[in-house]
């Protein structure tokens, strides 16, 4: 094992060694970085060429500079040695660059990439076990329009409807009846065509969505709820009911009551925590925040462990997703609190929804109101790319689905009376995700070179950014820069993945 | 039982589907395309990408083919109307800008049909190169094994690591700045054989282990013999679908490319360029950012559906089941007396799936 670690981490390495070398010379090769001198009549001209020829080593050769790069770039890596990746065509250090532009792009690709993954596979299986039917028809042909849309015109149709139209909506957030009257049809009819089933069926489905989203809209809507947005105690506990029934169906089975129970006692913990510990929550880190995170789920964990039942384990699990799910809920609602501050802030001018930037610039107010302006600039850039990305998940889980469900052992676990819950849930869904392990790690890659054109729409100062005025200005060392991080977190995960497969898989050995 | 097909686990006995008896005796070409014919979203897809191609090539003119478009791209006719769009669809008239013009009154008809010229020409480009380069890759490496796969492998490895819009964009605006489109469509086809290669590999891998090889060397042919006459024409499923799916891709990236400017340079256009040029005058000039958008959207899904349509007919295994087509198959049996086979209810749909 260890020894096929270091052959793999040796091949990775020069992999990314020699991947570099490829960009370096092709950007080196791309065209003349003293152009705009050249063409200029500046007195000093002689004087900045020389200059910008210094900078960069321009009077050594590609091939050479490239090993000068590497020289600098290796004490990354060296302990205790300054990092070097060269500068910019300005004289700014590309190390500079590259610290505040990652995290920027980070958290932009994060959120895009677990929303994507967490969405694209339910709704990968969820189709692949109505397979051929109305839902799966209209899954597969929304999947198709995703891989066909180009992501910057999504991206500027995102600006204009998601942002402009949204906030001149905010102004006065009111329904038309007409509009309530539509999207509830609407909202039939998908309802309808999710759940399917005999006419009398679906007739009542229809009624029922269309009833109960016609009514939370004109709800939302004379409450003046998007102006003054919140969860409440009382949502929650019947949006928690929901989720604990919910998490419970899938984990454990509903006749598993002690899980039940475990469950549904977490949301009672939440209420309580939401009205008693909200001074807690009113100065709070990012830190503190991810610790209480943790913390809901510990005790989750030993909630559904004390409630114990026939299978323990079952009960923690559920018990622990439950709590966590809460727990964002409350989050959640406390940033939905601070929404109003934040919409009325001067420097927000009542356009909550950004199209440029990643933060509104001297927002003053407290973590929440933060919290609130980093949904109000990351939302739309992540949405796009989450469109993206969600068809090729959705794909690929399903026809993972697919090929497992007529697998032997599915028909196994039948035959010998499993419920379908087991059936699908223990046997089949862990053996589809096995294959998702490479998609997953392939994608990541290029997903941050897809951050590429959304950061360039929205504005944002990322790697992104970085990477097109390096090309553009013929500046080797940025576009280095990105490369190497992006080239480093593929080979990374690619890595990961292997490993993985094989620890998932005991079909697959690593050749040892 | 398989005495009859030349290679009998390419076709399952039981692949053709719920209507074994009419398949009986096609070569496999027919029944791929026979399959192809039966998938409605393919046929209607290829059928409108058609239109699109003739559309393109036919109003404004290619070359030395004339177009019945009264304006070029670039004409400047003076601006009628505040340049909004002409198009009617009741009654259907066309009118004399149907696509609007733009702030200086180009014709966005004749842009966007130059554009989708461009990006079409393009997109075929990168898709034959790439498909040349990867199976070239592929086949050699999967057929030669050692010390060949190794070195080509690597290299592919590299290829790959390098997020395909970093190396794209760098050589894209070279190449967009000196060569034109050309030049841009074949060497975006450089960066983008990667996945064909690995896929082609893995094909030839497991072909060149077969009996029908073997055959074929103790018949005295040769190495380059046995890969493009015996295992080339057995892995052409995959390389179809796959080069439909790598044009898909092209369309998008010489798009986004030419939108972030690193793509077709001016004078020419590109669906992608006229996006980006066309992007500010959003709230006042709607319609110019439409209709490129539409015919990426268009193209590109007509693409994605005739490769889906290509891949059920090449890999029978994932076969659509028609639940009235197999009624009707088996209500046709059951009239015609024959020994009943009630329709399996799997997953899969084909009769004998557990056999």
């Amino acid at each position: 094992m260890t020894s096929y670690l270091l052959r793999r981490l040796l091949a990775s390495v020069l992999i990314l060694l020699g991947a570099s070398f490829i960009v370096y010379i092709l950007i080196a090769y791309s065209g003349d970085p003293l152009q705009e001198y050249r063409a200029s009549n500046l007195p000093n001209r002689a004087q900045l060429m020389e200059a910008r020829s210094n900078l960069l080593n321009l009077d050594v050769p590609p091939v050479l500079r490239y090993f000068l790069w590497l020289g600098g770039a290796v004490k990354c890596v060296v302990p205790f040695a300054q990092c070097d990746l060269g500068s910019s065509i300005q004289g700014q250090p590309v190390t500079a660059a590259l610290s505040s532009a990652i995290p920027s792009t980070l958290q932009l690709v994060t959120g895009a990439a677990l929303l994507a993954i967490t969405i694209g596979i339910a709704v990968g299986i969820v189709t692949a076990l109505r397979q051929y039917s109305a839902l799966d028809y209209s899954v597969t042909f929304i999947a198709f329009l995703f891989f066909s849309l180009p992501v910057f015109w999504v991206a500027v149709l995102l600006k204009e409807f998601g942002a402009i139209g949204f906030n001149d909506f905010l102004a006065d957030p009111r329904f038309t009846t007409r509009t309530i009257v539509l999207v509830s049809l609407i909202s039939g009819v998908v309802w309808t065509v999710i759940l399917s089933g005999s006419w009398a069926r679906r007739a009542i489905t229809f009624a029922a969505a269309a009833v109960v989203t016609g009514g939370i809209m004109y709800y939302l809507s004379a409450s003046d709820w998007f102006a003054y947005p919140g969860i409440g105690p009382e949502v929650l506990v019947v949006l928690g009911a929901g989720v604990a029934v919910a998490v419970t169906a899938i984990i454990a089975g509903l006749q598993n009551r002690r899980a039940l129970y475990a469950s549904l006692s977490m949301v009672v913990v939440g209420v309580v925590m939401m009205t008693v510990a909200a001074p807690l929550l009113n100065s709070v880190s990012l830190g503190l925040l991810l610790l209480l995170g943790v913390l809901a789920v510990g005790v989750g964990y030993l909630t559904g462990h004390l409630f114990g039942g026939y299978d323990p384990a079952q009960s923690r699990k559920a018990a622990g997703l439950t709590s966590f799910i809460v727990a964002v809920l409350v989050a959640l609602d406390r940033v939905m609190q601070a929404w109003p501050t934040y919409y009325n802030n001067g420097r927000v001018h009542g356009r909550p929804i950004a199209t440029i930037g990643s933060a509104t610039p001297n927002l003053s107010g407290d973590f929440w109101v933060h919290a609130a302006d980093k949904y109000g600039h990351l939302v739309l850039p992540t949405f796009a790319l989450l469109l993206i990305s969600l068809a090729s998940y959705t794909r690929y889980s399903r026809s993972s689905m697919l090929e497992v469900m007529e697998q032997d052992y599915v028909r196994t676990a039948r035959a010998k009376g499993l419920s379908e819950r087991v059936v699908v849930v223990r046997h089949a869904f862990r053996n589809a995700l096995i294959p998702l392990a490479t998609v997953v790690a392939f994608d990541i890659g290029q997903l941050i070179g897809g951050a590429v054109i959304t950061e360039n729409v929205f504005s944002f100062k990322g790697m992104g950014t970085l990477f097109i005025t390096g090309i553009k200005n013929v500046d080797p060392n940025p576009v280095m820069g990105v490369f190497v991080i992006v080239g480093i977190t593929a080979v990374t995960f690619n890595l990961l993945a292997d490993l993985a497969y094989s620890a998932l898989d005991p079909r697959v050995r690593v050749r040892a | 039982m398989s005495s009859y097909m030349e290679n009998p686990s390419d076709v399952p006995p039981d692949a053709a589907g719920p209507l074994p008896d009419q398949t009986r005796g096609l070569s496999q070409g027919r029944l791929v395309l026979k399959r192809f014919f039966g998938h409605t979203a393919a046929i209607v897809s290829l059928v409108v990408l058609v239109l699109i191609v003739l559309l393109a090539i036919s109003s404004i003119g290619l070359g030395p083919i004339p177009g019945w478009w009264k304006f070029g791209y670039t004409d400047i006719p003076p601006i009628t109307n505040g340049g909004h769009p002409t198009l009617q669809l009741f009654p259907f008239s066309l009118g004399d800008h149907p696509f609007g013009q733009d702030r200086v009154g180009r014709d966005s008809f004749a842009m966007t049909m130059r554009g989708t010229q461009i990006s079409l020409i393009i997109t075929v480009l990168v898709g034959s190169t790439a498909a040349l380069i990867g199976i070239l890759v592929g086949a050699l490496s999967g057929y030669f094994r050692g010390v060949v796969e190794t070195i080509l492998m690597r290299f592919t490895d590299m290829i790959i690591i390098i997020p395909i819009l970093i190396s794209a964009s760098v050589i894209a605006y070279k190449a967009g700045n000196i060569g034109g489109f050309w030049l841009l469509g074949l060497f975006l086809g450089l960066v983008s054989w990667t996945g064909m290669a690995r896929l082609v590999r893995g094909d030839f891998l497991t072909l060149r282990e077969r009996e029908f090889v073997d055959a074929a060397r103790l018949a005295g042919a040769s190495d380059r013999r046995i890969i493009f006459k015996h295992i080339l024409p057995n892995a052409i499923g995959v390389i179809t679908v796959n080069t439909t799916l790598l044009m898909s891709t092209a369309i998008l990236l010489e798009t986004a490319l030419s939108y972030l400017g690193l793509g077709v340079q001016p004078p020419d256009t590109s669906l992608g360029r006229l996006i980006s040029d066309n992007q500010a005058a959003f709230t006042t000039r709607p319609w110019l950012f439409w209709w490129p958008g539409v015919f990426i959207v268009a193209i590109c899904l007509c693409i994605n559906f005739v490769g889906d349509g290509l891949r059920d007919a090449f890999d029978p295994r994932q076969k659509k089941f028609s639940v009235r087509q197999m009624r009707r198959a088996s209500r046709s049996e059951q009239r015609a007396a024959l020994k009943v086979q009630a329709p399996s209810a799997g997953p899969t749909g084909t009769v004998g799936g557990g056999s």
